[in-house]
């Protein structure tokens, strides 16, 4: 019963039963799977460790199950680059990593567009990018002629293949059904169209699909939303298995427009981005490669993909960070989850050896606190008693956020302990513990 | 400074677009001495579950394009959402010479484009009456009138086009200037004599005080139909619902992120005030500072009013500004994250526009670059075309800018 419901759960998959697996369950096997199979398709693209899932989803909306398998970032690199424009964007792609909350995040694959048009140009560039790198990519061409060049050239790397339309469907599946790779489906404002090819390309043997109906920013925007939109109800509540794989979002038509500059044209493809992310894409491809263009997506992707069912806060008390001994500093902050991590990174980061004292804030932010009275004076001063810290510690001091510079005194008063009051931003701590900590010993 | 600068700075100078004015009100870019951390990414996949499909033999292979239609079915929800009106004429007692609605919606933004936006969510610029720490790029815009919540109030409306302002009475904190009650309806009096959009009042958040600082204002004002921010679970509801009540007003209901204090709060209201003068604030967190929260909380919150809950059946209003509270939106971050000029306005511009996709109603906001972003999408998304917009090949795209 527990696995079962680390099953529903999805903290577990079938073949981790063993009773289930032996061959005289066949026929059950197959009904749970099926009974447990996403009503969105997952679909990998890429081999090794890099290797990509997109789709797989269970639900429309993310409180009712977590979203699973973030939306894949790609970035486009075209097949009339030069060699030191691919390597720089290539490396620029391999090296974007920003730390957040504990983790690493990244982008995830490459999008090769031919604008040459030209099999042998297309299949030289893609030669040069996987040998460069083991991202995923994306082969981007109409033209099967093109496609199969590149898909000669990495054949080992299962890329996914963009775009069978109405009219080159046939020579795409066959190339899909060849090189067992993903195939797009592309249907630009048709959806009846969209469905046609989907249908013709399953019953033609075409296994991994992956759905685009289109990009349009301004004036398609509302199109855009509602169709990605549509698409995901049909297959989470109507059972529309046609419509039940990864939907595919391509932001860097924004790029098109010859008459902006491009600060604007990364602002503008970074909010559609943040749109489509918000709204069902499971893979992006984007064209700017600017950090503060790309760092809110990242983002955004992480939070929308969290599990909803965690809760805000994190649990109060002590936690002793470094070799913190009992002359180290007492620090106290909050039990929103994101000041504790952002204060508990600062100190890591700083290498300080200190005891931080997590007071339970009802899930609150410093200011937010201090302003709502979820923090407040007694509330720091039952902390102090009730988590035993000064049987830790050989001093009575305690260094408050400076944001809750405030309540210092009536601490003070009902503890008898002294306060120093902190910066603002415990990035600040390095400094104030080397000087104004120092000086009080 | 270096080469980037210079020519972010000269780009930025040269660029006649309306957004990039409002983006380049800088002079310089400082750089950081923060490291950043490189880690090696430790990727885990799911586990996945081989489909098992059967390959169609070649000869039983589709010859031609089977033709299939989609008949899209959005789902039919059974209740609207309260349309709430927002500022009163003359004719209607009091003195805007606008009036603002929002709510009315009975679908979810653009499942069913035929039912959703009925009334474009409005957008308010905050106002704050007393100096208080905002980030360099925001502050750019408002330097001249930080100090001045009237000139600040016709700047945001004049000049930013802001279709109501948001006045933050935060020095009636009695932690911070304790401004007495008579003090600060002066100041929203002023207001309301120097701008004719609808207007909103803010507290400081201690409920006491605000209860007494919005008595008073609502008197003053009677028939103005203000929007009160906020009551909360905290404050003495009758009193604050009567005041409201009597001189015809709305009131924001605020409540952390619970949908079950969201449906009391309301319960406790609904008995003392007519629902069309009540608009929910389930409360907005920052991208990357727990807006995962903000957003599931709207959109089930929007879900479940349409699926018939009254209790939560009210327009939504967003303190988007809390944006701003991401390290990441005014932090000097090393070069290659951009300067704060853009990446604050654009956290600030992607919080609002995951939130409209929730379904909020009312915007509180700060950066007019962010402003502008979400004025464009929300014209955008109200108006499906008749046409279809050319398709554009994003595989051949040269873009200009390489
Ligand atoms: C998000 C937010 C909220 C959210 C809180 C979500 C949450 N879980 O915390 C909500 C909407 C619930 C909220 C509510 C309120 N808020 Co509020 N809120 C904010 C906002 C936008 C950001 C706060 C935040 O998340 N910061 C990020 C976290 C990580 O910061 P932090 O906890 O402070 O931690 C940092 C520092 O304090 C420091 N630090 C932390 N720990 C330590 C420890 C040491 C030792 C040191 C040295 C440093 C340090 O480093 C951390 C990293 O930078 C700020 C505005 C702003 N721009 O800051 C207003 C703000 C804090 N809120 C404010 C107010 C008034 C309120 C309310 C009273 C409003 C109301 N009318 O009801 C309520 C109170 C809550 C209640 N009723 O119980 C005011 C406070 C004014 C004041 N100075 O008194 C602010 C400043 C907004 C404003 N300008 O008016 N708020
Ligand atoms: S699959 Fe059958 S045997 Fe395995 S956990 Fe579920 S109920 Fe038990």
């Amino acid at each position: 019963m527990a696995f079962a419901t680390k099953l529903v759960n999805r903290e577990a998959i079938l073949d981790q039963c063993t009773p289930i697996m032996q061959e005289k369950h066949r026929p059950q096997y197959e009904r749970l799977l099926a009974m447990l199979r996403p009503p969105v398709r997952q679909v990998i693209f890429g081999e090794g460790p890099r290797q990509k899932a997109i789709g797989g989803k269970y639900v429309l909306y993310r409180h009712e199950f977590t979203y699973t398998n973030p939306t894949v970032i790609a970035v486009d690199v075209t097949d009339e680059m030069s060699d030191q424009e691919l390597t720089s964007r290539v490396e620029t792609v391999e090296e974007f990593t920003y730390r957040y909350i504990g983790q690493d995040l990244r982008l995830d694959a490459l999008a090769i567009r031919s604008l040459s048009e030209e099999p042998k140009t297309f299949q030289k560039v893609v030669k040069n990018i996987v040998s460069k790198t083991d991202l995923p990519i994306v082969l981007c061409s109409i033209s099967p002629e093109v496609i199969e060049a590149g898909l000669a050239a990495a054949s080992m790397n299962r890329p996914l293949v963009y775009a069978a339309n109405t009219s080159n469907w046939k020579d795409m599946a066959e190339l899909s059904i060849i090189y067992r790779t993903p195939l797009v489906a592309s249907a630009p404002q048709d959806m009846d169209e969209l469905r046609s090819l989907v249908r013709t390309l399953v019953e033609y043997g075409v296994q991994d699909i992956v759905l685009d109906p289109g990009t349009f920013s301004t004036d398609g925007l509302a199109r855009t939303v509602n169709r990605f939109s549509m698409i995901r109800l049909a297959a989470c509540r109507q059972d529309d298995s046609l419509f039940g794989y990864p939907i595919m979002a391509t932001p860097m038509v924004v790029w098109a427009n010859r008459d902006e500059l491009p600060e604007i044209l990364k602002w503008q493809e970074a909010c559609l981005t943040a749109i489509l992310i918000t709204r069902y894409a499971d893979l992006v491809v984007v064209h700017g490669l600017d950090g503060w263009s790309l760092l809110p997506n990242l983002i955004l992707r992480q939070n929308l993909y969290t599990d909803p069912r965690k809760p805000v806060a994190v649990e109060p008390g002590i936690r002793t960070l470094g070799k913190a001994g009992t002359s180290s500093p007492l620090l106290m902050t909050t039990n929103f989850a994101l000041t504790y991590y952002t204060v508990a990174a600062d100190i890591e980061s700083f290498g300080l050896d200190c005891h931080l004292m997590v007071v339970d804030s009802e899930g609150l932010s410093v200011e937010s606190a201090v302003a709502g009275r979820k923090l407040t004076a007694e509330k720091v001063a039952d902390a102090l008693r009730q988590t035993g810290v000064g049987e830790k510690i050989d001093h009575r001091k305690l260094v408050i956020p400076g944001r809750a510079a405030r309540l210092s005194g009536e601490i003070e008063e009902l503890s008898g302990w002294k306060v120093l009051v902190g910066p603002l931003d415990s990035s600040g701590l390095q400094k104030f513990i080397h000087e104004k900590w120092a000086a009080v010993q | 400074m270096d080469e980037r600068q210079d020519d972010l700075t000269e780009i930025l100078a040269k660029i006649p677009s309306n957004l990039i004015d409002l983006l380049s009100r800088y002079r310089e870019i400082e750089l950081h001495d923060v490291e950043l951390e490189l880690d090696e990414l430790e990727l885990i996949l799911p586990s996945m579950i081989a489909p098992t499909i059967k390959t169609a033999k070649p000869s039983e292979r589709p010859l031609e394009l089977i033709k299939e239609t989609f008949k899209p079915q959005p789902i039919r929800y059974v209740a609207a959402i309260t349309e709430v009106r927002l500022g009163a004429t003359r004719s209607e007692g009091g003195s805007r010479d606008r009036v603002l609605i929002i709510g009315g919606e009975t679908s979810p933004l653009l499942q069913d484009p035929q039912a959703s936006m009925k009334n474009p969510p409005v957008i308010s610029l905050d106002v704050f009456d007393t100096k208080i720490p905002l980030a360099k790029p925001v502050k750019a815009h408002f330097a001249e009138v930080l100090e001045d919540p009237v000139a600040w109030s016709r700047l945001a409306v004049e000049k930013f086009g802001s279709e109501m302002v948001n006045v933050h009475l935060t020095s009636i904190d009695p932690l911070v200037k304790d401004t007495k009650p008579a003090e600060a309806a002066k100041t929203v009096e002023d207001i309301l004599q120097e701008v004719k959009v609808p207007v909103s009042v803010g507290g400081c958040g201690d409920p006491q005080k605000d209860l007494e600082v919005f008595e008073r204002i609502a008197e003053m004002a009677k028939g103005e139909r203000l929007l009160f921010n906020s009551v909360t679970l905290d404050m003495n509801i009758e009193r604050i619902a009567r005041a409201i009540k009597e001189n015809e007003h709305a009131v924001i209901a605020f409540t952390p992120m619970d949908m079950n204090k969201a449906r009391e709060l309301n319960r406790k209201l609904f008995g003392l005030l007519p629902r069309d003068q009540i608009v929910i604030d389930t409360t907005t967190a920052a991208l990357g500072y727990g807006l995962d929260y903000a957003f599931t909380t709207m959109e089930r919150t929007r879900l479940a009013g349409l699926m018939g809950d009254q209790e939560l059946a009210q327009p939504m209003a967003s303190g988007t500004t809390n944006a701003w509270a991401a390290r990441e939106a005014w932090m000097k971050m090393p070069p290659e994250w951009g300067p704060t000029e853009l990446r604050g306005p654009i956290w600030e511009a992607i919080t609002a526009l995951t939130l409209l996709l929730a379904g909020v109603d009312y915007f509180m906001m700060m950066h007019p670059a962010a402003v502008r972003t979400l004025k464009d999408t929300i014209q955008n998304l109200r108006s499906i075309k008749e046409y279809e917009p050319a398709i554009v090949d994003w595989v051949k795209v040269r873009p200009v800018w390489g």
